[in-house]
């Protein structure tokens, strides 16, 4: 049944839509000049303010807009582009002195290097002079005392000698035989106590 | 009844009947969408020129879009020379992209769809581009009938073809928008009016074509735009730089 009513229901559709294209002889309403006028005067005033208000007050706005936009974007370029060159000079700026500190640091230490071996040098050449003359001295005054001490020695033994000979015989002993006896003593083993 | 394809296009009277001398200028639906469609283009490129961020938002970079299109176009046809008329065919391509794209809207009228709207347009483009071509080069733009380069046998053909093409610019610079805008919608109006008639089993295929055709139609709207502003630099062209 409902099946039916839709096949008719279209069945009829194409009455119509006969009827609609039926309606259609009248006609183009583009070609009924009744408001012609009325339009072009609608369209001029319109199209007239559209117009003035465009060029006069928009447009040139928009363009101000975009040469500015376009400056500053140039601007911007630039400064980053002197920005650039400027960081790069310094950073060669910089790695020159590096360069240069490193060279002097190595100049000085050298210098210093120098210096401090000459002073060390010098300092050691003195003092082994200084060395040197002490031993020097040192030697003669040696020297001296051991040509002086035998006889000392002797002197001493001869002394020594009586006062012992004087407290174990209490008699007096004559000085110049004991001497001649130190002497010839000294004499015969002098190089058992002063040699080396 | 709106079963009828071309009732879109009636004209009629809003508000009482204004006349001046013998002449009916009364408000009239057509009337109105030329306002609503100035208005926008008014209001759109005024919020979008207000304030100049670094950074455009949507509509100021909507608007500087449409600058630097329109005036890509001028210069690559008509070259540096067309640069006072920059804003004339900025306004004219914004108009009738505008009027086009408002027809678009179910119930709403279209404005480019009448010949005499379109006609008016092409006659002031046509004889603006005529007293430029006769200031710029004086009686030297009649050149422009006599092509260089032309047997002199065939020389009286030539001028007679060129001067009769060069007198149909306005017609069929205004009824190639008109017929385009005109043919589409009542295209549109006889699917939708199909829609109906074949009801909720039929319909479906017509529906499918309606969309498919609002899709093409604002292709038109736009091309149609782009067409009438690239042919007024072309003819702009022709009378700035005459190339015969």
């Amino acid at each position: 049944m409902i099946k039916k009513i839709f096949f008719q229901l279209i069945f009829f559709n194409f009455f119509f839509v006969k009827e609609v294209f039926a309606a259609e002889s009248g006609g183009m309403p583009q070609l009924n000049p009744e408001f012609w006028i009325s339009q072009i005067f609608w369209l001029t005033l319109t199209f007239g303010v559209l117009y003035i208000v465009l060029s006069k007050l928009i447009l040139p706005k928009i363009s101000a807009n975009l040469e500015l936009r376009k400056s500053q974007i140039q601007e911007n370029i630039e400064a980053a582009e002197k920005h650039r060159e400027s960081s790069e000079s310094k950073l060669k700026e910089f790695e020159n002195i590096i360069q240069k500190s490193k060279l002097d640091g190595k100049n000085i230490f050298k210098d210093a290097r120098d210096k401090v071996f000459k002073d060390i040098n010098s300092k050691k050449d003195i003092l082994e002079k200084q060395i040197d003359d002490e031993i020097k001295k040192v030697e003669q005054e040696i020297m001296v005392l051991k040509k002086s001490a035998p006889e000392k020695i002797n002197k001493i033994a001869i002394e020594t000698s009586s006062e012992l000979v004087k407290k174990l015989i209490g008699a007096e002993v004559n000085n110049s035989s004991i001497s001649a006896i130190i002497e010839d003593l000294s004499k015969r083993n002098g190089n058992k106590y002063y040699g080396n | 009844m709106a079963a009828n394809p071309m009732t879109q296009f009636e004209v009629y009277r809003i508000g009482p009947v204004i006349k001046i001398g013998s002449f009916d200028i009364s408000f009239t639906n057509a009337s109105l969408f030329m306002v609503i469609s100035s208005l926008a283009i008014l209001i759109i490129f005024n919020l979008g020129s207000k304030k100049n961020s670094m950074l455009p938002n949507k509509i100021q970079l909507l608007a500087e879009l449409s600058y630097a299109f329109v005036s890509k176009m001028i210069s690559d046809t008509a070259g540096s020379k067309a640069k006072p008329y920059f804003s004339f065919i900025f306004s004219l391509f914004m108009f009738v992209l505008f009027c086009n794209m408002f027809g678009m809207i179910p119930y709403t009228f279209t404005v480019t769809s009448h010949i005499i709207v379109t006609f008016i347009l092409a006659a002031f483009i046509f004889i603006g581009v005529t007293i430029i071509g006769f200031m710029k080069h004086g009686f030297g733009y009649l050149k422009l009938f006599v092509p260089s380069g032309v047997p002199i046998v065939l020389l009286p053909l030539i001028v007679i073809i060129e001067i009769i093409s060069y007198l149909s610019r306005p017609i069929s610079l205004s009824v190639r928008l008109f017929a385009n805008m005109m043919a589409g919608h009542t295209m549109m109006k006889v699917f939708g009016g199909f829609v109906i008639s074949l009801g909720i089993v039929g319909g479906w295929l017509p529906l499918s074509f309606s969309v498919a055709l609002t899709g093409l139609e604002i292709l038109v709207a736009f091309l149609q735009a782009y067409v009438f502003a690239i042919l007024t630099c072309i003819y702009l062209n022709d009378a700035l730089n005459l190339h015969h």
